[in-house]
């Protein structure tokens, strides 16, 4: 399967992205400078964390108004899977590709530690190698990750079961512990915590290797089944 | 030429976590008056006079300078001053 890793000015956590996918999956993976992507040819496209353009105005408002996220568009239009984490939840929350809204951490501190999530929903093509319910430990690393939606979009997502991990101790004041959400779609995860992270027992936790799995196996048995 | 200053302000509802911490600062200074501040953003514009100038402002508040998810905006056009 292969994926691309849409570097943008202030990218940080992409050559995190890359090691996890080409290294730990043994998939294929490409470094994508955002000016020059074409991204007809790749089968899922990561967007990761950082600072992409400073933070400037919001964070991720600025790159979600850059000419890829068209393309990024055209592809979630095909069903095709796109993760966000982190820096790139908040890109797709301000490009609206998920519904919500990022704001500063109830504490106002920048947070990096592990923290142990909820697996909300198993039954998505992000998670279906999980347990439903089962608890697992990525890093966080992040100032902005309060998410907050209203109460119409909240039971939306409850609705859908748009809500795939939540913290269990919920680090930032994130409106119903939520720590990341898919689109109606299904193909669309924004998460703030880090997966990619946690792929080897050596950074404290392998338990995002699972997540990376799950797409590939869905997408060879579902998608590329049916095309 | 015209000067437009935007002014972005989080929605009531939403939780302000910076401006508690300004409003708590602002009470240890000893101002106990002070009972909620809120932060916002003011952006400045220097914009070509047009005819629809208002609406394209308008437009670019709602596509980029304030997330309607959280915010909301005003705007005042001013004659610019030129340096």
């Amino acid at each position: 399967m292969k994926f691309a890793v849409i570097v943008f000015p202030g990218s940080n956590c992409d050559r995190d992205m890359y090691h996890a996918v080409k290294d730990v999956l043994k998939e294929e993976a490409d470094l994508v400078w955002y000016q020059s992507a074409n991204l007809e040819d790749y089968e899922a496209i990561l967007l990761p964390g950082g600072f992409s353009y400073g933070d400037y105005l919001r964070s991720g408002a600025v790159a979600a108004t850059s000419d890829i996220m068209q393309q990024i568009k055209a592809h979630v239009s095909k069903g095709k899977p796109v993760l966000g984490v982190c820096n790139g939840f908040q890109i797709l929350l301000e490009a609206g590709l998920l519904p919500g809204a990022m704001q500063r951490n109830k504490n106002l501190a920048f947070m990096c530690h592990q923290e142990p999530l909820v697996v909300e929903n198993n039954e998505t093509l992000f998670t279906s190698l999980y347990e439903q319910g089962e608890i697992v430990r990525f890093p966080i690393a992040h100032g902005e990750g309060n998410y907050f939606c209203d109460e119409e979009t909240l039971e939306k997502l409850k609705a859908n079961k748009q809500i795939v991990f939540t913290y269990r101790n919920n680090p930032n004041g994130s409106v119903a512990d939520i720590a990341g959400i898919r689109n109606e779609e299904g193909n669309v995860l924004g998460m703030m915590p880090h997966p990619e992270r946690a792929v080897e027992a050596l950074l404290g936790s392998a338990d995002g290797v699972k997540l990376f799995q799950s797409v590939v196996k869905n997408w060879r048995e579902s998608y590329v089944a049916n095309t | 030429m015209k000067k437009v200053i935007v002014n972005v302000t989080l929605k009531s509802g939403v939780l302000d976590p910076q401006g508690k911490a300004i409003q708590e600062s602002l009470n240890s200074l000893g101002y106990k008056e002070v009972q909620q501040a809120r932060v916002g953003k003011s952006i400045e514009l220097q914009v070509d006079e047009g005819p629809d100038l208002e609406e394209r402002v308008k437009e670019m508040c709602d596509k980029l300078l304030a997330n309607p998810v959280i915010e909301e905006y005003s705007f005042v056009v001013e004659e610019a001053v030129r340096s």
